[in-house]
């Protein structure tokens, strides 16, 4: 019988050995790609036994090292933590196995550097989704934005470099400058690091400074990229696909949203927040970020900006649901992150594979292609799908519960959003299917498409199907974090 | 053997760097020069680690000079409080001191070099006398022996750069303002009281009330040490002395010279004289705390706006010691605990981040400003990661000593009732991430020159990977750390309230 420590090592670890592992076999590139999916293999068979123990009520819990006076860094999973754990790992195999088609057939240089750094903000996103306290979860939090950088300035031109310093510029100085001073404001008014299932501060925080103690939070999670620390996301995409598909459409933007939600759960408390009205605020940026970032992303012709605009807005669905400070908004939007991260990552790999099979990088250059790339666009038709909220894919049951959440909360405006919101996403991310099926071709272009960079997006693809069906355990999970 | 060295421990770490100073300078071999002198901080080093084994025996030292018994005689006195300050000086001198000996040469003529290392060794004698005496007049001449020596040493920056000769002249008159000032307030109390050992004159000033003679005694004397340590707005002389100083020395004075003066400022203040007593209660609430605010700021924003980074790493310490007495102004024992900690931490931080700078214009053979700094990061990386660890250390993140500090003086700051002071040393903390920032873009992030060719000197990165390691390590054990302080302000305040 393996102990649950074990497992959160087994989680938490294997990306880490990748991560030490990978730059010794640069010699050996067959062997040295075979790191990544099993390395995500391993990890992921300890995040599901996680979720299982989880599941069972356990709590499974590791200390690594106690600094002084109730500072401390160690693990505690809780059942979001559970869900964000088992989404990073598991999308990682297939993101790994995308990462070496997608490598190869673009001929990258500095591969070695890439997969190293890759599994380093893997394990940062595992750390973050298992920590116990609000010391371990910014330490990772800076970690992750420290691995990602050499991923986002992979290119080193002039684009990339710009692009990395101002990835860096927001994500650092946001978290340092708010993130940490809200941090030890907590560690200031409860006497300790800890989170709680029902929140730390009530009873500790005057309910009149609950809204601005909110406020340093929000805008010092810079991943969650609500307006106006949004511009990073959209630039981070001068990265390589495989980076925008994994971390900027899940390990690092979910990892901001995760800390928003474990912050309003876990740190405010669900009923401190919806009592004292302190997440109102929140709500209506929210939905202001969600709805113009919607609209911008109709303008962008490039697929991976229109796609990180599409991000942003998603994410403040996220947002929002744990603003509402109800039980079920919160589900819907703990569900949304399971969801979303399988649908998006879909869309993403398709635009990878768009660019490397066919060179094409914009919306406008698309017509007709869908015949000789059916399967490619099929699959993005099935992950908008998901994003929209169609049934029977995995996205619909998270915008219902959202949807019911809104409702529970009386704020019946978000309701609105979320309708109109849904009609812009139908109608900017439909245009890429239809563009390529039912539009005349202008061009005629080769299509080199490699197998290592189809199979995974079929299998992501078939995800966003099989969640719908499998939604429970994930359902059941939330319902224990509210409960 | 032992047992000699052993009782005589209070004097040998004040008496091996200053006699060793006077052989260093007769040595005509500069290489020779720097073996001793390395020699001399190590030994003095592992004495202080020896007495800071002894003063948690025996709790406190005291030792008769010459043996004449005190009060009349001069005594050192060696407890929990001066013994931090000790290890803080002999730890960066010895670190230092390696760190010299390729850096050294380049900007000073071969000529002068032992005599630099004999003033060196002064300067650090002088410290440690400083922090070690219990004799008001004693201190006053340890005062001068360091200050006289560290001039000597900042205006050997003139030999490079005239501006060393103006920073070493304004340092000299300012530094002789404030040991004037210092000695007028001590023949006040000598003539109230009639004692000069600290212990004896904070006994008799308890039985002295209200007397117009012994406030003015106690506000030269503060104003005095104030000037020492640089305690806004009394700091004027500090940015340009640290800044036109070889590098070497403004590492050496960065890490070292203000501690023993706010070391001092401490004694003064809650161990001469009383804490409970209104006039301190005043000072501190009135003066010290606004006065460590505006550093706070002042010292920030003019970091933020200054082009030369030693001179922006000067402005930054200006800042720092705005914490530590605010801390000390706050007067709770977790307070003055915390500005303890931060003694300590900042020595390390200010230390590691001149190191880091000074071997950067080292390796390019230039004075730093924000502009040159550019790309400099890509070409040596060691230096660079060391300088991004100790800058994060400044700023406050989890992981290194600047987060234990600064998470101790806003715990205390709120216990202490004083919400509004978290907020604002919160508030300067996040300021200071700007030009820290500022400096890491252009280090890393801007274009700089092609073809620098430069190859990391070990000599000189390896001190510099030692105290950043010792920024880590005290970020992820602070354990000693904390609890010395916690004694120290215990047996500083512990009599008293």
């Amino acid at each position: 019988m393996i102990s649950l420590e074990t497992y959160i090592l087994i989680t938490i670890l294997s990306p880490l050995i990748v991560f030490l592992v990978t730059p010794l076999l640069s010699r050996n590139p067959n062997l040295r790609d075979l790191l990544g999916p099993l390395g995500g293999v391993i990890s992921s068979y300890g995040a599901i036994e996680i979720m299982n123990a989880v599941l069972e009520g356990k709590i499974p819990k590791l200390d690594v090292l106690d600094i002084a006076d109730g500072i401390k860094i160690g693990f505690e999973v809780t059942p979001l933590g559970a869900i964000f754990g088992l989404v990073a790992s598991v999308l990682w195999i297939f993101a790994a196995i995308y990462s070496v088609g997608y490598m190869r057939g673009n001929q990258e240089k500095n591969q070695t550097r890439f997969y190293t750094f890759y599994a380093m903000a893997v394990h940062a996103a595992l750390c973050i989704a298992y920590s116990g306290d609000l010391l371990t979860l910014f330490i990772f939090y800076e970690v992750l934005t420290f691995s990602t950088y050499p991923l986002v300035a992979h290119k080193q031109n002039e684009l990339a470099q710009k692009a990395g310093r101002l990835y860096m510029s927001i994500l650092v100085g946001s978290s340092v400058i708010f993130l940490l001073p809200a941090i030890i404001c907590v560690w200031v008014l409860t006497g300790s690091l800890d989170m709680s299932k029902n929140g730390v501060l009530e009873g500790n925080l005057n309910p009149e400074y609950a809204p601005y103690l909110l406020a340093i939070f929000a805008f010092g999670i810079g991943k969650a990229a609500l307006i106006p620390i949004h511009k990073w996301l959209p630039a981070a995409m001068v990265a390589p696909t495989p980076v925008s598909a994994l971390l900027h459409a899940v390990a690092v933007v979910k990892a901001g949203v995760f800390t928003m939600l474990l912050i309003l759960t876990n740190v405010f408390g669900i009923d401190f927040l919806s009592k004292t009205g302190a997440s109102t605020w929140l709500i209506w940026l929210a939905s202001f970020t969600l709805l113009i970032t919607s609209i911008i992303a109709i303008y962008k012709d490039d697929i991976k900006a229109r796609l990180a605009y599409s991000t942003i807005s998603q994410l403040s669905y996220i947002t929002l649901g744990g603003a509402l400070a109800s039980a079920m908004a919160t589900q819907g939007a703990v569900l949304h992150i399971v969801t979303h991260a399988a649908g998006k990552i879909t869309l993403f790999f398709v635009a990878g594979a768009i660019y490397v099979g066919a060179k094409m990088s914009k919306i406008s250059e698309l017509n007709g292609h869908g015949k000789s790339m059916p399967l490619i666009f099929l699959a993005f038709f099935i992950g908008s799908l998901s994003i929209i909220g169609v049934p029977p894919m995995a996205g619909s049951w998270s915008k219902f519960f959202l949807m019911l959440g809104a409702a529970e909360s009386g704020h019946l405006f978000v309701l609105v959003v979320f309708s109109i919101s849904t009609i812009l996403n139908a109608y900017y991310l439909m245009e890429i299917p239809a563009r390529a099926f039912f539009l005349k071709k202008d061009r005629d272009i080769k299509v080199k498409m490699p197998t290592l960079i189809t199979i995974p997006i079929i299998c992501t693809c078939f995800l966003t199907i099989i969640l719908f069906f499998a939604m429970e355990p994930f359902q059941k999970l939330t319902s224990i974090m509210v409960n | 053997m032992t047992d000699i060295i052993i009782k005589n421990l209070p004097i040998l770490v004040v008496i091996c760097p200053l006699m060793m100073s006077l052989i260093v300078v007769l040595i005509p071999y500069n290489f020779l020069s720097w073996v001793i002198t390395l020699s001399t901080t190590f030994i003095t080093f592992i004495f202080s680690l020896l007495l800071y084994q002894e003063v948690y025996l025996h709790t406190s030292i005291s030792y008769a000079l010459g043996n004449w018994a005190p009060p009349l005689g001069i005594e050192y006195v060696i407890d929990k409080v001066s013994i931090v300050p000790i290890i803080i000086i002999s730890l960066i001198s010895f670190i230092t001191t390696i760190f010299s000996s390729k850096i050294m040469p380049a900007e000073i003529n071969s000529s002068s070099i032992s005599k630099v290392y004999s003033l060196w060794l002064l300067a650090i004698a002088g410290l440690i006398g400083l922090v070690t005496t219990g004799d008001a007049f004693n201190l006053f001449v340890f005062l001068e022996i360091s200050s006289l020596a560290s001039v000597a040493l900042v205006a050997m920056g003139g030999q490079k750069d005239k501006q060393g000769l103006v920073a070493a002249y304004n340092y000299l008159v300012l530094g002789a303002v404030g040991a004037t000032l210092y000695v007028i307030g001590v023949g006040l109390l000598y003539g109230i009281t009639g004692t000069l050992n600290l212990a004896d004159l904070s006994k008799r000033i308890a039985e002295i009330n209200d007397n117009k003679a012994l406030i003015a005694g106690f506000g030269f004397m503060i104003i005095g040490i104030m000037v020492k340590a640089a305690v806004f707005p009394l700091h004027i002389w500090l940015p340009r002395a640290y800044a036109y100083a070889p590098s070497a020395v403004s590492v050496l004075l960065a890490a070292t010279a203000t501690k023993a003066s706010l070391y001092i400022l401490a004694r003064i203040l809650f161990s001469v004289f009383d804490i409970s007593d209104t006039l301190i209660i005043n000072t501190l609430q009135y003066v010290i705390l606004p006065l460590s605010i505006l550093a706070m700021f002042a010292g920030t924003i003019m970091a933020i706006f200054e082009k030369d980074i030693k001179r922006l790493l000067a402005h930054s310490s200006i800042a720092q010691i705005g914490y530590i007495t605010l801390a000390f102004a706050i007067g709770t024992k977790a307070s003055v605990a915390a500005g303890f900690i931060h003694l300590f931490n900042h020595a390390l931080i200010k230390g590691a981040l001149f190191m880091a700078i000074t071997s950067m214009s080292f390796y390019i053979n230039k004075r730093i400003t924000i502009n040159n700094l550019s790309g400099l990061g890509r070409e040596m990386p060691i230096t660079f990661v060391c300088f991004v660890i100790c800058s994060l250390s400044l700023a406050g993140i989890p992981l290194t000593a600047g987060f234990i500090s600064k998470l101790y003086i806003i715990k205390a700051s709120i216990s202490a009732d004083g919400i509004w002071i978290a907020m604002l040393i919160l508030a300067s903390s996040a300021l200071s991430v700007v030009y820290l920032w500022k400096m890491i873009e252009a280090l890393w992030f801007h274009e700089g020159p092609k073809n620098l060719l430069i190859k990391e000197n070990s000599l000189v990165y390896i001190p510099l990977l030692i105290i950043t390691f010792l920024n880590i390590y005290f970020g992820l054990d602070a354990s000693l750390v904390v609890n010395s302080s916690f004694e120290a302000s215990e047996q500083l305040l512990g009599a008293r309230k």
